[in-house]
């Protein structure tokens, strides 16, 4: 009884409002996009922009456009006015794209070597298999890509290298890249920190010298001038040039990132390595790389990337990758002007490899923060 | 006396002395490096004499007899090939120059766009980030002009994106202002007024540092940059006349227009660097604790002057050298101008050495320009580096 007196005698507060809403939709919705005046116009803006862009371009790819047709005239008459993609062209084209003009019937060939490469840098994610055996497994799976591809024993027939084509050929160029500029930018960022002057002033000069050119020009340089640089009579196939190329220039960038590396490591761990009587090539390896190699990896990845990317680059000296693959096809005489849909595609297929990678970068970017932050 | 046997260490024999190893490596390196570079060079001689080849650079004062299909200095088939150069190298600063420009902003919009508290702004930026930044630019670049080239109508159809701005496939064309007389003394206001701006600020702050009182500098300096001119512009009668573009026959008339290939070269380029730009913004405010702004929020500074005095300062030291990189990637990706058909130094260069065969002097010279062009961005760019650097004591 006397409790109730008591909470009788209290006076209610005057008449307030309910608290504004932090929770459920509205919450949300108050929270994250109307929380102030200057929110809710840039929020009315976006909305609108998404009004006027995405409803137009959902119509475009799947509500107006075109799944199937016998050629380009079929599509176009059966999209009528309003004009959208038409995807029976990739589903004719898809098989030029992903293997240009490797044999038709060899095709399986080309497809594997894909599944090997994507197979080994899945491998490679797993920092569980980091070391020794996964750089094995890396040269056994470009032996194998290259007997596949190349053919010539075992019964498989022979295939020039101009007939490599497509995004086995993208993913070639891009991994041999780096596998191959590694040890080479290992050198040059080791030569960049050298006591020697001689030996830095060369590694800087070439750093700086392939750093401060376009890769074009790297290309050119392998396709027209390395033939000249070599005696007469040897000749250099187009892919291997182009290869040494982006070989040549990812190392000048590799040796950057390795060289912050070597940077970042403790004075105290080399005045050690010296304590212990280690001299400079096994105090190199033992004590210096591993652990400058370890702290790169996530801008290495980030590297690995643009290398995949500058790939592309190669349709300028007329190697068949994958982009050039997709432009050649746009010139099929029975299948004009669907270039937008081409690029769509080809952009996709770059698209979910390097989101996937710098996916990954990031994520090891974060582990491998854990420790130093607080 | 055994102190004696520990004193004088002896000198070691001359083949583990450390000093005469590391000149022994050198001479030994510098060499095999010579003799490599020998090799090449001496094939090359023999390679270009049996194809009969001259060398050196007097090619360039022959006819080039190619046309080019813009260019913003006067230029005919019948000039030099040492002008086609020239040529191609205005073209490549001013589509680097102005990629630069739009590059800044619109990178700097979206990473501040991706770090903003509204849900939908910070999700689409993201989005323009994620996607652009991880497709190649040779590919971006191919889609811009089929879609400038081929997928645009022609001048009669034309898309109008704002008023007067038409976009066909003859390329994107704008209005543009007749140029009057009063223009150019509303530039000499305008940089007038800066001057006096500049002058206010180094007295406003003596001022301060004297008596504590303060200046609106920021006003005073918007107001004295855009008044000055504002008052030429009025004093002339407002001269301002619009040249529309107008269709007239199968193209448009008057206004300003971009061809399609450097309207794709310039959309390709700002949209790529602009995602790497933006990440770099947006890693250069969050580099700034948390800590600072609520250091200043406590010191009572308003948000306005929290970002300028406090957070921006201490952005821009990591901002400023990634950014640099870009810079000097923009200018070295618009090489790949030579995939669209925009004539920039690389692609004139390539015209040149496949009519003439020099190809050692053409790659020559395209390395010398696109070095000297980073060099000078570097040094521009360290000397603002240095000015916003931390003042250690």
């Amino acid at each position: 009884m006397a409790d109730i007196d008591i909470a009788e005698e209290i006076p209610l507060p005057a008449q307030q409002r309910p608290p504004v809403v932090t929770s459920g939709v509205i919450g949300w919705l108050r929270a994250n996009l109307f929380n102030s005046v200057f929110n809710t116009i840039l929020t009315i803006l976006a909305v609108y922009l998404l009004v006027l862009t995405v409803p137009p371009l959902i119509r475009w790819m799947f509500i107006d456009a075109i799944w199937s047709a016998p050629n380009g005239q079929a599509c176009r008459a059966a999209m009528g006015q309003e004009g959208g993609a038409c995807w029976a062209f990739i589903g004719q084209m898809w098989r030029f794209i992903f293997f240009g003009r490797f044999p038709y019937d060899a095709q399986w060939r080309p497809l594997f070597v894909v599944v090997i490469i994507i197979g080994v840098i899945l491998a490679s994610c797993d920092r569980r298999l980091w070391g020794r055996r996964l750089l094995l497994l890396w040269l056994a799976g470009l032996v194998a890509a290259g007997i596949l591809m190349s053919g010539g024993v075992f019964g498989l027939r022979y295939v020039p290298t101009e007939l490599w084509s497509g995004l086995p050929l993208t993913l070639i160029l891009a991994v041999v890249a780096m596998l191959f500029a590694f040890p080479f930018a290992i050198l040059l960022a080791l030569g960049r920190r050298s006591k020697l002057p001689a030996v830095r002033i060369v590694s800087v000069a070439y750093i700086e010298l392939v750093r401060g050119v376009p890769l074009i020009t790297v290309l050119f340089m392998a396709s027209v001038m390395l033939p000249l640089f070599l005696p007469e009579g040897v000749t250099v196939d187009k892919l291997l040039r182009a290869q040494v190329a982006f070989i040549l220039f990812a190392a000048a960038y590799l040796a950057e990132v390795i060289r912050g590396g070597l940077q970042a490591i403790p004075k105290g761990q080399i005045e050690a390595a010296d304590a212990l009587g280690l001299g400079y090539w096994r105090r190199t390896r033992l004590i210096v790389l591993p652990q400058a190699l370890a702290m790169v990896i996530p801008p290495l990845v980030n590297n690995f990337i643009g290398a995949f990317k500058n790939t592309s680059l190669v349709l300028i000296i007329g190697l068949f990758d994958l982009l050039n693959t997709a432009n050649t096809a746009l010139t099929d005489s029975n299948w004009q002007g669907f270039a937008s849909e081409t690029y769509v595609f080809v952009a996709a297929i770059y698209f979910c490899f390097c989101f996937f990678m710098s996916r990954y970068s990031q994520r090891l970017e974060r582990t491998f923060n854990r420790g130093h932050r607080r | 006396m055994a102190v004696q046997t520990v004193a004088t260490p002896s000198r070691p024999a001359p083949w583990r002395d450390p000093k005469i190893r590391a000149i022994a490596v050198q001479v030994v390196f510098v060499a095999v490096l010579a003799a490599f570079i020998a090799f090449l060079a001496h094939n090359t001689i023999v390679n270009l004499r049996r194809q009969n080849i001259a060398t050196g650079f007097g090619f360039l004062d022959r006819e080039a007899a190619f046309g080019i299909g813009e260019s913003l200095i006067p230029y005919s088939p019948a000039d030099t090939y040492a002008r086609a150069f020239l040529v191609g190298l205005v073209n490549t600063l001013y589509v680097s120059a102005i990629g630069i420009v739009l590059a800044t902003l619109l990178g700097t919009v979206m990473g501040l766009a991706r770090l903003s508290s509204n849900w939908l702004v910070a999700k689409l930026a993201a989005i323009y980030v994620e996607t652009f930044r991880n497709i190649p630019l040779a590919l971006q670049l191919l889609f811009w002009w089929a879609l400038l080239r081929g997928a645009a109508p022609s001048p009669r159809e034309a898309w109008e994106l704002l008023p007067g701005v038409f976009v066909s496939n003859r390329g994107i064309t704008f209005p543009m202002p007749f140029a009057e007389a009063a223009y150019f003394w509303m530039a000499i206001a305008f940089a007038a007024g800066l001057v006096i701006a500049f002058a206010v600020r180094r007295w406003a702050k003596r001022r301060q540092e004297r008596t504590g009182q303060q200046f609106p500098t920021g006003w005073a300096g918007v107001g004295l940059a855009l008044g000055l001119p504002t008052i030429v512009f009025i004093g002339y009668g407002l001269p301002l006349r619009l040249d529309v573009p107008a269709l007239r026959g199968f193209n448009f008339a008057g206004g300003t227009a971009m061809s399609p290939e450097f309207g794709a070269l310039l959309i390709g380029l700002v949209v790529y660097t602009g995602t790497f730009i933006a990440e770099i913004v947006r890693a250069g405010i969050l580099a700034v604790s948390w800590g600072q702004s609520e250091a200043a929020m406590a010191l009572g500074l308003r948000p306005g002057q929290r970002m300028r005095l406090v957070v921006l300062p201490q952005a821009l030291r990591v901002i400023v050298p990634p950014m640099t990189s870009e810079y000097l990637s923009l200018t070295k990706n618009s090489s790949l101008a030579v995939i669209i058909g925009y004539p920039d130094l690389v692609s004139i260069a390539n015209t040149t050495l496949n009519q003439t065969g020099q190809a050692v002097e053409g790659i020559t010279m395209i390395m010398a320009v696109y070095l000297a062009i980073s060099l000078l961005i570097s040094l521009f760019m360290n000397l603002y580096n240095r000015a916003v650097a931390l003042v250690e004591r």
